[in-house]
Formats: structure tokens, C-alpha cells, sequence
């Protein structure tokens, strides 16, 4: 797959695969070399388009990466869209060889179909091998004139009426704070239709959607200016993960509760139950490990060792640190053991989670996911 | 504000900065030029090296390419009648049949001043907007964007040409094809037949290539000789410039329209284009729309330069990008470390004013490199047509294909293009067609939010009934005027009626097929396409049965190939040509199946020598690889692929 600027590769001419799909895995480069990237082309897929998030995310690293990678090697990235992202993923799946230069970017977009058994997924993430897990965050906040500060005021959230939240669609990412209204017992109609989060911040500032939530970049960066003018009023952070995958306060937003710690205080109970175990399976996939760069499971370990290590000292890499601030945001990237946990965790989950998560799909947006 | 003002022109001044916005204009300028790529293409090139520069060097660079891709993208629309990019279809309406006439070089002229003021209307724009577009885009709800559909909507009154029924049926078309897809208010996939490629919906760029480049191609390809009747280019630089003189109302009031329009996020840039191409028929006197009126390309290529300096504003303040290519602008300005929203009208209101100077100094640069290069090539219409054909081909495959990246892609675009070389041979006007399509998403989804967040009270909203009474009035001037003319060619055709009134089912069994599939989805997943499907049956039932049995079915019948020459080829032969290409492409995967097809076109159907074909395959199709290199782009593989293990870029 990648070796598009001609660079030599053992016997690959010759290499006649019968029947689509079969990919023999045949092309692994020879020998002592093999963690030598010197004049070769990686290829990092990214399923979802130029100049969005995962898109602008892999650039920010590719820098980096050309310099951590032995061999400093050319990184091109190949946008293949469609599906929300399935489309780029499936073709992954289905092609990249164990040869250590087609890496996948991946999102919550891509975990969450996964996680509930899109029919159209023809990936699994148990193929795949972790070397970077990336986190982010969010922040609910709500319109100054419903009156709610916080937990303490949960009675009146509960009782206010016409509350409206603007939503990309009953799978996507916005699932989190939809579950999060039904965890909290509060009545929010959600307006499906939102094309990007930043819609439906511009709903929540017009008045039409008094709910809202933003993930923390754009939070720090458009919701906060309104929050200092007393425009919104932040209620909660989803929270992050520590290294032993627990959810604590988002360092971003040191005063602000997690999500736990509110629906607690809220509710007088540790949160538990089924409702809860979905909630965090989904909070887990699509912001505490949001994104993953994953190889196929069989690529021999010296290669997937060799990005370990480029991405290891990508993150101590004085240079990113002083500006992942507006791509990334202050949150730690991990590698090895602290991303494997989290790619676990965010991969995997229990069939009964899944049911109660499907069957919540339907009840609440009437929402079919189609047969596994 | 004016220090501010000024010091950021010093800020942008060093040679290295300026020398950075050349740059990022000679790769809009390229871009621009190149047929079916626009500013998105053209920002997904330079996106990689990004990363480390200078800030307020990469804001030029960014601003310039946007700017002069809208500028330079009018070459194919007017030479070639291809759109340049998705959003300046309008442009061909007017430009090409002049280019035909042999006035490519008065259209040019005229449509790179419109260009220049309207980008610099547009800059002007943005510059106000740093005051006030906070209040303004938080005053314009979803019932207020709902309403400007409909506004959109409206203009299909003067676009439906001959026939108004046809007209609107051509719309409805449009709307039902644009309703494939996930559905906004419950993501159901209504008609995507199970495939990933249908549940994203049809993609814009495919259908305008499709619907109108090729079936030009193949009427010019018939036609021999060349693009231009005279074989001339013509004198008219300065006519042009007279033009424009002769018409500065018309081109103040469609970039100040163009501009505030783009500033609207979530309306699109096509619907821009035609709403302000819509608005010029409305209100133009006596037009020859259609047929080569400059004040078409006028109006087109004014606004869709102010068009970007609007853009920007959500973009910029809101960090809302309005269209493909602000996404991948914001995009980039993440990578160089700046994030858009309110600190560009506040601390950072310095880069701010950079850009707007890029924006204005790059549309300057970019005119004068536009007329500087014009007359080499405005030559390409004197070109004999056989040789151009299979470029012309080749690239808008290769556009179409750049847009979803899927062999799908290709197997649209042909479908689609017979499609519109039948409305275009049966007199069926193809802008209410795209003006449908681009509507029907915004349509569908304001519809649904607006009842969501008002209740249907929303129709009571000041706004809603402001743009109310504007469309009222538009629709009341526009119904005086003439209407936009199918093709430059108005002589009474009337044809055979059977072939046409088996042409009109098609529209009927789509609306059918529409309707039918809602029955399987939710209410609000089904209640939009089955309004639109359930009013277009009963518009196009009583078409069809006119055409079959009615006696005189009147100005509903036309043929454009009633009286054709023979000689010049058949209706279908270069049809077949094209439709080979894609079935070879589905065989053997597009790069070899295009050199095969540029061999057999030359030599067979140009007759050209073996040196001079070998020549011209090696260039075009030489030309193509590097292209696709650059983009990071496969092609399209067939299922010589799917068997044998091909090197790039065979693959």
C-alpha cells in the first residue's frame, strides 16, 4: 500500500493475490532493516475529511513523527471518507498488511458503531494494536435564566420545562450528554440534525437549545468568553481518566465536578446500574480514549515497538507540549501500558451493556441500529 | 480601528509574508484553473506544510489561495462550460454560450473585475463584520434559515425556463434525490439500498459535473470544429471592462448579497450562487439569460468572490465553518496554534486584519495574473474540439471522483449525465434541478428544527415574515421578466412526443420510489420526502399522460434533436464513448482504462497520427498521475485490481 514514491519492496511485483480481500501476508520488509523507516512512505489513514478534528489532530503529529520515526520517514495522510467514518475504516480492515506503513486514526465516530453492532462494521478493534491513545473532555453548561448553579439546584432542573438540546444524531457522540439527561432524571427534548458541534452552540446561544455541551477545546475556546460574560453557566465536566482508569476531574477544568461526582450529589447515590455501565462505556470511547493510532494486531513487535517509541518521545518533545494546547488540549497522550488500558476499555463491551444500550437507542429516539 | 487597520498592513508587508501569499495565490491560481477543483482541493494541498510557520505568513498563504481559486475557477466554467469548482455553477449558464459565440475574452474580462470587486466588497464586509456579526448571525434563527431556503426555492419561478411545469418538476426532482441519504431528524437511511456510499447522500460536486459538463461535452464533441463558433477569441478585453461600468449597480448589490448570504452558516455556497444568479434574472430588464448575457457572469462571479470574505465570518468568530474549504481553513488554523472565536475580535483582532488584507490584496494579485495569462488560455477555444474532448473528459472523471474518493463516483456521474443530456435534449431546465438538490437538506432540516424549537408559531417570527415579504416581492418582479432561456438555441423544436413522454416516467418512477421507501420509515424520517414525492406525482402524472395522448401538448414538447445533422455523429455515439470509459475503468481500473481510451479517442474518432496521440496520452494521462501524487489519491480500481497486485499507480 505504500510504497507509492517507488521505493523497493521484495518480490512485491510479483505477488499475485487470488481473490479480493485475501491479503497474504507476504510483503513484511526483509530483515535487519525492517525498523529502519529510512526513505519509505507511511500511510495514515484517517477515515473522516480534511480539516476536521482526527484530520487536524494526525497532522499536528506528523512533524513529530517524521522526526521520532527511525529513519525519518515521509508520513502522507489519506483521508478516506464516508459512513461517518466506516467506509475508511472497513478498507483498513480489509487491507492494510502487517508491514509496519499503514497506521489508522481512529475516533469515537468509529468506536461507537462498533461498540453497538452497526451492521455496517466490518472491523474489530480486537485485530488491531494500540500505539497511541489520545483523551479529551467536555463541559455541559445551560442558559443563566433557567437558575440552576449546580448540583444543589438539581430539584429545579428537574422541574424546568421546554429544556432543548441540539444533537448530531442518535448515535453520535452527543449520546453521552442524551444518556447524561436521562442518568440526572431531567426532561430535555433532543433536536436531532446539529451538523457539527458548533451548530449547536450557535442554537445554545440563540436561545433555541437552553442545554449544551462542547468538547473542552472548543469549550476553552468559545464557550468560556460566555461564561465570563455570564452568558452560560457551566454545570459539569464529563471527566477524564487516570492512568488506573478511573474517572476523575478533568485537570482542564479543576473546579468543575465530573460527571459522577454531579449525578451523586444529584442523586444522593453512587451512580450504578445499567444506564450508568453505558454511560461510561460511551463517556470512556468517545472522550476519556477518543482517539487511538492503531496497526494490525500481527505486525511483528519490533515495528509496533518502533512506534511506541516514536510517539513516547513525540509527547516529551518540548515543542509539542508548548503547542498541542489548541489541537489536543492540555491532556496527556499516552503510550503503552496507560493506552493499551484504555484501548480495552474503550473497545470492548459487555453484551448486556450493549442490549440495555440498544434497546435505550430504541426506546428514547425510536432508533434502530439493524441486525448485528 | 483604522491604526489597527494600518499596522497590520505593515505586520503583512515583509517580503517574506507577501512572498507566502503569492505563493498560496499562484497554487489558488493553478488550482483554480484546473477544471472541477476548487479552493478545497486547493487548501487540502497546501495543509501539510503548514505546520510551523509564521502565523500571520500561513494566514496569507491560506487567504490568498481561497481568494484566487473563486477568481481563476471561472477559466473552465466559461472556456469549457465545466464548472470550475462546485460553487460557481451558475457561471456557465451565461459564460459558456458566450465563449461559443466567440466573446470568451469579453466574458473573461468581465468576470475578472466582478471578481476582484467582489472580493474586495467582500473583504470590505468582513472588516464591518468584526463589529457587528455577532449580534447579526445570533439574530437569524432556524425558522429565519428555513425561510432563505424557501427564498432559494423561489428563484426556481424564473429559472424553470420554456415550460414552467417541467420546471418544476426538475426541482422536485432535485429536492427528492437531495432527501437520499440519513434523514436529519432520526438518521435513517432512506434509499441507500444498504451501501455506505447512498447513506451519505449523493455528493454535489458529481451531480453538477454530471449534469452539466457532460452533456456539453458530448454536444461540442458532435459539434467538431471548435469550442468557439468563430474560432476566434475576440477583441474584448475591453468590452468587458465596459460591461462592468454599464452594470456597477447590478454588481454592488450581487456582492453585497453574495457576501451577507456567505456569512449565513449552514445555507452553503451553491445556494448562494443561485440565489444571487436568480435574483439578477429577476431583476435585470430585458435579459438574454441563458443565452450569453454578461450580466449573468457578472452577477455569478461577483458574488461568489464576496462569497469567501462572508464565509469567513462564521468561520473566523464562531469557528462554524460554512463549507468544505473553511473547514479545511480552520483546519489549518488550528495547526498554526490559532483558534478561531471571540479572541479574533478581541486580543488577537490583529490576525484578523491580516487576513482581510490578504484577502484584499489577494484578489488584486490574482486579477492581474488572471488577465496577464487569459489570452493563452482563451485559445483553448480555438482549438479543434477532437483534441480537448478527451481531456475534458478525463478531468471531470477525475473531479468527480476527487469528491468522495469511491469507483461510485464515476458509475453517478455517468448515470446522472445521461440523465442531463436528456433534459437537455427534451427542453427539462436543468438549474431548478441543483437549485432542488442543493435545497433539499437545508430545507428538510430548518423545516424539522424550527417546529422542534418554535412550535409551528415560527411562521410569526419577525425575521420569518420579513423574508416572506421579500420573496413575495421577488416572485412578483421576477414573474414579469423574462425567463432564463434553456439553451442559447431557442427555435421551435417539437419532436416526436413518445421518446419524450417516456422520458417524463423517469421523474415519475423516482418520486414513486421516493414515496414508497417513506412508507418504511418513522414520521419525521419520512414526512419531507413523501410531501415532496406525493406533490411531484401529482404535477408529473398529468406531464406524462399530455405528452402520450394529448393532441397538442404544447410548449411542453421539445427535442433539441429534431433537424440534427447526422453527419456530425449520433446523439449516442460519444455517449458510448464516455460510458466505455467507465465500464473499462470498472475492469481495469480508471488510470489504465483512461489511457486506452485516450489512445482509441485520438486515433479513431479525432484522427489524429500515432506521434500526436501517443503525445497527447502521454501528457494528460502523465499529468494525471502527478496530480493524483500530490492529492494522495488512488485511482479508482476495477477488478483487474481486485485479482492482480498492481504497483501504485495502477493500484
Amino acid at each position: 500500500m505504500a510504497d507509492r514514491e517507488g521505493v523497493p519492496h521484495a518480490g512485491r511485483r510479483d505477488l499475485i493475490r487470488l481473490g479480493a480481500g485475501l491479503g497474504l501476508a507476504a510483503a513484511l520488509p526483509g530483515g535487519a532493516s525492517a525498523q529502519d523507516f529510512t526513505g519509505r512512505t507511511i500511510e495514515w489513514i484517517i477515515p473522516m475529511s480534511v480539516g476536521g478534528g482526527s484530520d487536524t489532530w494526525a497532522r499536528f503529529h506528523l512533524p513529530f513523527m517524521n522526526r521520532h520515526m527511525p529513519g525519518n520517514p515521509t508520513i502522507v495522510i489519506r483521508n478516506i471518507t464516508g459512513g461517518g467514518g466506516i467506509n475508511g475504516t472497513n478498507q483498513f480492515a480489509a487491507r492494510a498488511r502487517p508491514d509496519g506503513l499503514t497506521i489508522l486514526g481512529t475516533t469515537a465516530s468509529i468506536q461507537f458503531p462498533f461498540l453497538l453492532g452497526d451492521p455496517r462494521v466490518r472491523y474489530d478493534y480486537a485485530n488491531w494494536v494500540p500505539v497511541l491513545a489520545s483523551p479529551t473532555g467536555g463541559v455541559m453548561y445551560i442558559r443563566p435564566e433557567i437558575g440552576v448553579r449546580g448540583p444543589g439546584d438539581i430539584a429545579r432542573l428537574r422541574a424546568t420545562t421546554g429544556l432543548k438540546f441540539g444533537s448530531q444524531g442518535p448515535t453520535s457522540l452527543d449520546m453521552v450528554p442524551a444518556l447524561a439527561f436521562d442518568l440526572l432524571g431531567i426532561d430535555v427534548q433532543v433536536v436531532m440534525g446539529m451538523q457539527g458541534r458548533g451548530q449547536g452552540r450557535l442554537a445554545f446561544e440563540r436561545g433555541e437549545t437552553p442545554i449544551d455541551y462542547q468538547t473542552s477545546s472548543a469549550y476553552i475556546s468559545q464557550v468560556m468568553p460566555l461564561v465570563r460574560e455570564g452568558k452560560a453557566v457551566p454545570l459539569c465536566s464529563w471527566g477524564s481518566l487516570n492512568d488506573a482508569g478511573e474517572l476523575v476531574r478533568d485537570s482542564n477544568f479543576p473546579d468543575l465536578p465530573h460527571f459522577a461526582e454531579f449525578l451523586q450529589a444529584a442523586t444522593g447515590r453512587a451512580p450504578s446500574g445499567p444506564a450508568w455501565e453505558a454511560w461510561k462505556a460511551l463517556f470512556i470511547a468517545g472522550f476519556g480514549a477518543q482517539k487511538f493510532v492503531v496497526l494490525p494486531k500481527t505486525t511483528p513487535a519490533n515495528l509496533v515497538n518502533a512506534y511506541k517509541e516514536a510517539f513516547r518521545k513525540t509527547i516529551a518533545d518540548a515543542e509539542y507540549r508548548e503547542k498541542r494546547g489548541p489541537v489536543i488540549g492540555e491532556y496527556n497522550e499516552t503510550v503503552g501500558e496507560p493506552a493499551d488500558r484504555a484501548y480495552a476499555a474503550a473497545t470492548t463491551m459487555s453484551p448486556e451493556v450493549r442490549q440495555w444500550t440498544r434497546d435505550w437507542l430504541q426506546r428514547r429516539f425510536n432508533h434502530t441500529l439493524g441486525r448485528e | 480601528m483604522i491604526e489597527a487597520l494600518l499596522s497590520a498592513l505593515v505586520q503583512l508587508s515583509s517580503p517574506d509574508r507577501l512572498a507566502y501569499m503569492a505563493l498560496g495565490v499562484a497554487i489558488g491560481y493553478a488550482i483554480g484553473v484546473l477544471p472541477a477543483l476548487g479552493g478545497l482541493a486547493g487548501l487540502s494541498l497546501v495543509l501539510p506544510f503548514i505546520y510551523g510557520l509564521d502565523q500571520v505568513a500561513a494566514l496569507a498563504m491560506l487567504t490568498g489561495l481561497v481568494a484566487v481559486a473563486a477568481t481563476a475557477d471561472t477559466y473552465s466554467s466559461i472556456l469549457m462550460g465545466i464548472p470550475g469548482s462546485s460553487a460557481s455553477q451558475a457561471t456557465i449558464l451565461d459564460g459558456f454560450p458566450m465563449a461559443r459565440r466567440g466573446e470568451a475574452a469579453r466574458a473573461l474580462s468581465a468576470s475578472f473585475i466582478a471578481s476582484m470587486i467582489g472580493g474586495l466588497v467582500g473583504a470590505i464586509i468582513l472588516s464591518c463584520a468584526v463589529l457587528v456579526a455577532r449580534p447579526l448571525i445570533l439574530a437569524l434563527g432556524t425558522a429565519e434559515l428555513f425561510m432563505l431556503a424557501v427564498l432559494g426555492l423561489s428563484m426556481v419561478g424564473v429559472l424553470a425556463g420554456r415550460s414552467f411545469g417541467k420546471g418544476l418538476v426538475a426541482c422536485g426532482l432535485g429536492l427528492a434525490l437531495g432527501t437520499i441519504g440519513s434523514a436529519p431528524a432520526t438518521a435513517e437511511y432512506r434509499l441507500d439500498f444498504g451501501t455506505l456510499y447512498l447513506s451519505d447522500g449523493l455528493p454535489l460536486p458529481v451531480l453538477v459535473l454530471a449534469i452539466f459538463a457532460l452533456p456539453e461535452i458530448v454536444d461540442l464533441a458532435r459539434g467538431g470544429g471548435t469550442i468557439s463558433k468563430t474560432a476566434e477569441l475576440g477583441k474584448g478585453w475591453i468590452a468587458g471592462l465596459r460591461d462592468i461600468a454599464r452594470h456597477w449597480w447590478l454588481l454592488l448589490r450581487t456582492s453585497t448579497i453574495g457576501s451577507l448570504l456567505g456569512a449565513i452558516p449552514g445555507l452553503g455556497g451553491s445556494v448562494t450562487d443561485w440565489i444571487v444568479y436568480g435574483h439578477a434574472v429577476q431583476t435585470e430588464k430585458n435579459g438574454q439569460f441563458g443565452k450569453g448575457d454578461v450580466r449573468g457572469v457578472i452577477a455569478v462571479e461577483a458574488s461568489n468572490n464576496a462569497r469567501e470574505g462572508g464565509a469567513l465570518v462564521p468561520t473566523l468568530f464562531f469557528g462554524i465553518p460554512s463549507s468544505g474549504s473553511m473547514a479545511v481553513f480552520l483546519g489549518g488554523m488550528t495547526l498554526i496554534g490559532i483558534e478561531a472565536g471571540p479572541q479574533l475580535v478581541g486580543e488577537r483582532l490583529d490576525l484578523t486584519y491580516a487576513i482581510i488584507w490578504s484577502l484584499a490584496i489577494a484578489n488584486v494579485m490574482g486579477t492581474a495574473l488572471c488577465f496577464v495569462t487569459s489570452p493563452l488560455i482563451a485559445r483553448l477555444t480555438t482549438i479543434r474540439f477532437g483534441l480537448i474532448a478527451p481531456f475534458m473528459v478525463m478531468i471531470v472523471c477525475f473531479g468527480a471522483f476527487n469528491t468522495s474518493r469511491d469507483a461510485a463516483d464515476l458509475y453517478l456521474l455517468l448515470a446522472v449525465g445521461v440523465l442531463g443530456l436528456f433534459m437537455r435534449r427534451f427542453g427539462w431546465p436543468r438549474p431548478p434541478f441543483v437549485v432542488g438538490f442543493v435545497l433539499a437538506q437545508p430545507m428538510e432540516t430548518y423545516l424539522y428544527q424550527a417546529v422542534q424549537f418554535y412550535g409551528w408559531g415560527f411562521v410569526e417570527r419577525p425575521g420569518v415574515l420579513i423574508i416572506a415579504a421579500m420573496i413575495a416581492v421577488f416572485v412578483f418582479v421576477g414573474a414579469r421578466q423574462r425567463r432564463l432561456a434553456d439553451t442559447d438555441d431557442e427555435s421551435e423544436k417539437r419532436g416526436q412526443a413518445r421518446p419524450q413522454a417516456i422520458f417524463a416516467l423517469v421523474p415519475v418512477v423516482i418520486f414513486a420510489a421516493v414515496l414508497l421507501d417513506a412508507t418504511k420509515h418513522s414520521f419525521l424520517g419520512a414526512v419531507f420526502p413523501a410531501m415532496v414525492a406525493g406533490a411531484m406525482l401529482v404535477i408529473s402524472i398529468p406531464i406524462v399522460l399530455k405528452l402520450f395522448f394529448a393532441k397538442d401538448p404544447g410548449s411542453l414538447l421539445h427535442d433539441g434533436e429534431e433537424g440534427s445533422d447526422e453527419s456530425q455523429g449520433g446523439f449516442w455515439t460519444y455517449l458510448f464513448w464516455f460510458a466505455g470509459l467507465i465500464l473499462g475503468s470498472a475492469l481495469v481500473g480508471f488510470l489504465l482504462a483512461s489511457i486506452v481510451f485516450f489512445l482509441a479517442f485520438l486515433r479513431v474518432a479525432a484522427k489524429c497520427s500515432w506521434t500526436k496521440t501517443l503525445v497527447l496520452t502521454a501528457i494528460a494521462n502523465g499529468g494525471l498521475v502527478a496530480v493524483a501524487n500530490v492529492l494522495v489519491l488512488d485511482f479508482p480500481s476495477g477488478l483487474l485490481q481486485s485479482m492482480i497486485d498492481l504497483p501504485w499507480p495502477l493500484r
